[in-house]
């Protein structure tokens, strides 16, 4: 890895040297080995593997929800690893935003009410031009009154993401986005996630086990076994459905 | 924030409403309490301005022989006559009037039996004319010996009319004398009697030889003042010339003393309510406690998903204890407003029960407007911050976790647990022993208190063996295999539902426990020692005992087949300035012969007119041996000096101090209370029983029964006592059966994915529902096992203290905690039925679908 003081800068998240050990003695599970990477800023990263990969675990350590083993995660100027509670939940209000598989919106609340609760917990009014501009972008302006339940899984995810942009986070993590919806809702979800990073430059993770929907993302990394094994820039579903394969195929063996 | 966690609390209404009617039904109680007691108060104070409305200045003799309310009623010295004729010599006293006014008066109605009071007084009055007060609604003034006015309440009771002869009992005359009633008299405002009291008016010296015992006296001089002359002024001055020996008061202050001795008595009653609300709050904590705890559970995902954008612990906690406070706020005011609906309530029975006291209108005090919230509120926030804090450590990864909360070891609640028990041990062990250094009382509650936190901490642990025990019963059918594994699957939840339902079972076995004991104990002291085969003894309605005419007991002595009678006389009487219960025999060699007694010093057998016995705890305690003098002043009569001839072993059959016979006329109450009669050898109580009812054909408050039924019957006040414990217990009990209610319904919400699961792979509604039963049966039985086993280890731990005060024989209730067992069983049923139609109903598909 060489990284240069000009790359640092650019780098919304990092890991360096991440080991995460769970359990102990026999029961003992290595998720992931020494993972060195960086996220651009202004990029849409995606990171794949195989399950039992440990792409999700790196996610979690990346956001802060997880602690790790051993080394450090940063984001932007801050760095995670030994935060206390106060200092993560002050990291999860102004740095990092999440998207869920599940949507995760609260049930009670209607679609505006939800898309501004991060900022509500935090005590801090939207700012009207940047809140304009993402119910828009998310095109629910005529569903802003209607509670989840009445919203299509797709429609749900989109407030989902409008909920994440909205306070404008250092970096967005995205669990599965597309996990729970059918393709056409899936469709839909990325190419805003995408316009998002393209248009207002926002920095986004995320976690998929699906080629296509790791296609719209400007660069994949591969992990296997809790070690990044890979790496795609500009990918195509082809090519990372060819990576897989490859990776698949002494995953089989290992196993 | 705040609009997130109230759209939350209204999504949940549902199921906060019945964890919240467990604080409405807890601050109900506090705030009937007080509404109860501050609307009797005020009532009280009315009907004593108005009973001393006519009286000015009042002049009474100081009582001999102070004695509070729990001890029984106070009886005024009578005044000489020649004290009404100094008064009038006061300038500024346009009239004075000798007044008899005396308890003790008992009328004998239509029906033959004695009207009895349940408070208050039955007064024997001197007619002394109308006033604007009272006047004759019928008939006219008593003017011969042989007549008799009674005031409209009691004359409606004892179902007579005027011209008809009226037997009445007087305070020196047990023995029926027949009147005739010509007249019957009513108050203002078309009141047939002031606050309940039965009134019986005589002529001036049969009133003064009967109500007083002797011609010449009066109980005041009421006095009024002439025109311009203040009664405070005119007070002084009546005061001055009469000298210390007598109280004079303003008619107002009269009213306000009289009214205060019985304010006393309700501000008992009132803590004594307040005692049964905080055993209701307690179960109620377990219940919010328990509610919340859930309803974190619930929302695990939405709480970390809050955690996960963002909300601080604090705001976490912040949210669930503003939960609470909502519930807290809205069952606060349910609350207050049903407990001014009992209190209104109970104040109205009281006063039909007290024989149409006028009540004053219900107000509601700021003791309860201020106690009902501060017990709603903090009963609710105390018990949300467990559940809070537990919130606020939800990790913001189970957002994205499917949340399977896994069972957390037992360790450190069952080690708490033992802790707090053994605190509530050691507390119970040093209130019990008598070691608290003057806090019994609360050492002993505190001691409960921690015994029951104790026990519930524990509960977890013992809940898995116990439960999977219970639930074998079961297990022959797959709905109860299911329901036997549920119940057993969150220890807490099923533990700290039961331990709500332990509380209130616990408390009612222990004071069974505690109260058969003593009845037993009592029971048997009683059939061992007293060698009488009939007793001569009345059922207590009101403050002053049943009693009879003492020349039964010389005429049953004369029956033939007696050996032995026995005349027992009572007061409280002062002696070297102490307060202390003292009794007459009218046969003094009784006290061996018939109650066992055994002389420790000096001779028991014979007793002169200056000489009497003490026991020897009280000799002891007093500092007394065989001939110490001692000064005993009665409530009536002068302060006499009487010798200690003899010291009798103190049992619980025993009294402190024996007077002779002839001081009995002294007493309050003149007459003998109880009459023990001991039967020669051979003679049969079928034969002699029916000869003494004969002889006491003249006093219709008591009768003669065989030595087993009088004990009985003497014991018959304990049964009560224990009823009226066992229904304020209940509330508690009710309390935890909305626990169990709302466990199951919010267990059964967070299983609806489970159950729809079984229905979809063929459970039928009726075994859906026989699943939810069982569960609950077993929850519930559980708890009243726990209570069951706690409230006897209580009870038997209060009985071993009280080993020296005669309670010496443990006597558990079985056939009782069998009923409770079965209760429970019930209890679970009953319990279940809503959750368990709710179980049924659960769309399948929907079910399935459910995230």
């Amino acid at each position: 890895m060489t990284a240069t003081v000009g790359q640092q800068a650019q780098a919304a998240a990092r890991a360096n040297d991440v080991w995460k050990v769970y359990g102990s003695g026999e029961a003992q599970v290595v998720a992931l080995r020494g993972v060195s990477a960086e996220f651009e800023r202004g990029r849409f990263t995606a990171i794949m593997g195989p399950s039992g990969s440990g792409k999700s675990t790196l996610m979690h350590c990346l956001a802060g929800l997880d602690s790790v083993t051993r080394g450090t995660v940063e984001i932007g100027e801050t760095t995670v690893t030994g935060l206390g509670d106060s200092g993560l939940t002050k990291l999860r209000r102004d740095k990092v935003g999440f998207i869920f598989q599940q949507f995760n919106l609260l049930p009670t609340l209607t679609a505006k009410e939800n898309i501004l609760l991060p900022l509500s917990i935090a005590g801090r009014k939207p700012d009207p031009a940047w809140y304009d501009t993402v119910i828009t972008t998310v095109g629910l302006r005529d569903r802003l009154d209607h509670r989840p339940a009445q919203l299509s899984g797709g429609q749900q995810q989109r407030v989902a993401c409008a909920r994440a942009l909205v306070s404008r986070p250092e970096v967005i993590f995205a669990d599965e986005p597309t996990g729970n919806l059918d393709s056409r809702s899936g469709a839909e979800v990325l190419n805003f996630l995408r316009d998002s990073v393209r248009e207002h430059g926002q920095t986004i993770v995320m976690v998929t086990h699906d080629p296509t929907a790791a296609a719209y993302a400007d660069r994949v990394v591969f992990l296997a076994d809790g070690e990044i094994v890979s790496e795609l820039i500009e990918p195509t579903a082809e090519t990372v459905l060819d990576t897989m394969k490859k990776l698949d195929t002494p995953a089989e063996v290992g196993n | 924030m705040f609009r997130a966690t109230f759209k939350s609390l209204l999504a949940r209404k549902v199921r906060l409403i019945l964890s919240g009617l467990a604080v409405v039904l807890g601050v109900m109680f506090v705030s009937g309490a007080f509404v109860l007691t501050d609307t009797l108060g005020r009532s009280f104070d009315s009907v004593f301005a108005d009973g001393f409305s006519e009286i000015d200045v009042n002049v009474a003799a100081k009582p001999k022989v102070q004695v509070n309310e729990m001890e029984g009623e106070q009886t005024a010295a009578p005044l000489p006559a020649a004290v009404v004729d100094r008064v009038k010599q006061v300038p500024g006293v346009a009239s004075a009037t000798g007044v008899v006014n005396a308890d003790g008066a008992r009328v004998i109605g239509s029906n033959g039996k004695v009207v009895t009071s349940f408070g208050p007084p039955q007064l024997g009055e001197n007619w002394t004319g109308e006033s604007d007060l009272l006047q004759l609604r019928e008939g006219r003034a008593p003017q011969a010996e042989d007549e008799i006015v009674l005031n409209k309440a009691l004359a409606t009771t004892a179902k007579v009319q005027v011209g008809q002869k009226v037997g009445v009992l007087t305070a020196f005359e047990s023995k029926k004398r027949d009147f005739t009633l010509v007249g019957i008299a009513g108050y203002s405002g078309d009141r047939d009697s002031i606050g309940g009291v039965n009134e019986v008016f005589f002529t001036t010296p049969v009133a003064q030889r009967l109500m007083l015992g002797e011609p010449d006296t009066f109980s005041s001089v009421t006095v009024r003042a002439a025109g311009g002359v203040s009664d405070e002024a005119l007070r002084d001055d009546v005061a001055r010339t009469l000298g210390a020996d007598f109280e004079v008061k303003t008619g107002e202050q009269v009213a306000a003393d009289a009214a205060a001795s019985l304010k006393e008595g309700l501000s008992f009653f009132n803590k004594i309510l307040l005692g049964f609300a905080a055993v209701a709050l307690l179960v109620g904590t377990f219940l919010i406690l328990n509610t919340f705890s859930i309803i974190v559970a619930q929302r695990t995902r939405e709480l970390a998903l809050m955690r996960a954008i963002g909300a601080s612990g604090r705001q976490i906690i912040g949210s669930v204890v503003l939960e609470a406070i909502a519930v807290g706020l809205i069952a606060s005011v349910l609350g207050l407003a049903a407990g001014i609906g009992v209190g209104a309530l109970l104040a109205f029975l009281f006063g039909k029960l007290a024989g149409g006291l006028t009540l004053a209108g219900i107000g509601v005090p700021a003791a309860a407007v201020i106690g009902s919230f501060a017990v709603g509120l903090v009963i609710t926030v105390v018990a949300a911050l467990l559940p809070a804090l537990r919130a606020s450590r939800i990790p913001p990864i189970a957002a994205m976790q499917d949340v399977a909360t896994p069972d957390r070891p037992l360790t450190k609640i069952t080690v708490a647990g033992a802790l707090v028990t053994g605190v509530g041990a050691v507390l119970l062990f040093l209130g019990l022993s008598g070691n608290a250094g003057g806090q019994t009382l609360s050492t002993i509650l505190g001691g409960v208190l921690f015994a029951f936190i104790g026990v519930a901490l524990l509960t977890p642990l013992i809940s898995r063996p116990v439960v999977s025990l219970l639930g074998a019963i079961f297990s022959w059918s797959v709905p109860g295999k299911l329901g036997r594994l549920n119940s057993g699957r969150n220890p807490r939840r099923t533990a700290l539902t039961a331990a709500a339902l332990m509380v209130g079972i616990a408390l009612v076995t222990g004071v069974t426990v505690i109260l058969d004991s003593a009845k037993g104990s009592l029971s048997a002291l009683a059939q061992d020692t007293i060698k009488a085969e009939l007793v001569i003894a009345g059922q207590q309605g009101g403050p002053r005992p049943p009693s009879f005419d003492p020349g039964v007991l010389d005429r049953a002595k004369a029956l033939p087949g007696v050996r032995m009678v026995d005349g027992e006389y009572g007061d409280m009487a002062r002696i070297d300035g102490e307060s202390t219960w003292v009794a007459a025999s009218s046969d003094v060699a009784s006290l061996r012969q018939i109650f066992g007694a055994k002389a420790t010093a000096g001779d028991i057998d014979r007793l002169g007119p200056t000489q009497m016995l003490a026991s020897s705890d009280t000799a002891t305690s007093r500092g007394w041996s065989v001939g110490s003098t001692v000064k005993v002043q009665l409530t009536r009569g002068e302060e006499r000096t009487y010798t200690i001839s003899g010291i009798y072993e103190s049992s619980q059959l025993t009294n402190p101090v024996t007077l002779p016979v002839t001081a009995a006329k002294d007493f309050a109450i003149p007459q003998p209370i109880q009459g023990f009669i001991q039967l020669a050898p051979g003679a049969r109580v079928a034969d002699v029983q029916p000869q003494v009812e004969t002889l006491l054909a003249d006093s219709p408050e008591v009768s003669v029964a065989d030595r087993d039924a009088f004990i009985k019957q003497q014991m018959s006040s304990l049964d009560g006592l224990l009823r009226m414990i066992q229904i304020l217990l209940a509330l508690a009990i009710v309390i935890a059966v909305l626990g169990i209610i709302n466990t199951l319904a919010l267990s059964v919400l967070e299983r609806t994915r489970e159950l729809g699961l079984l229905r979809a792979i063929g459970l039928r509604r009726g075994q859906t529902m026989g699943m939810i039963t069982v569960e609950a049966v077993v929850i519930s039985v559980f708890g009243a096992l726990l209570g069951v086993a706690v409230g006897t280890g209580l009870g038997a731990a209060v009985v071993e203290a009280l080993k020296d005060e005669g309670i010496t024989d443990l006597v558990l209730p079985w056939g009782q905690m069998g009923v409770f067992l079965g209760l429970a069983a019930i209890i679970g049923v009953v319990a279940a039925v809503l959750p368990a139609v709710r179980a049924a109903r659960i769309n399948v598909l929907g079910a399935i679908a459910h995230d």
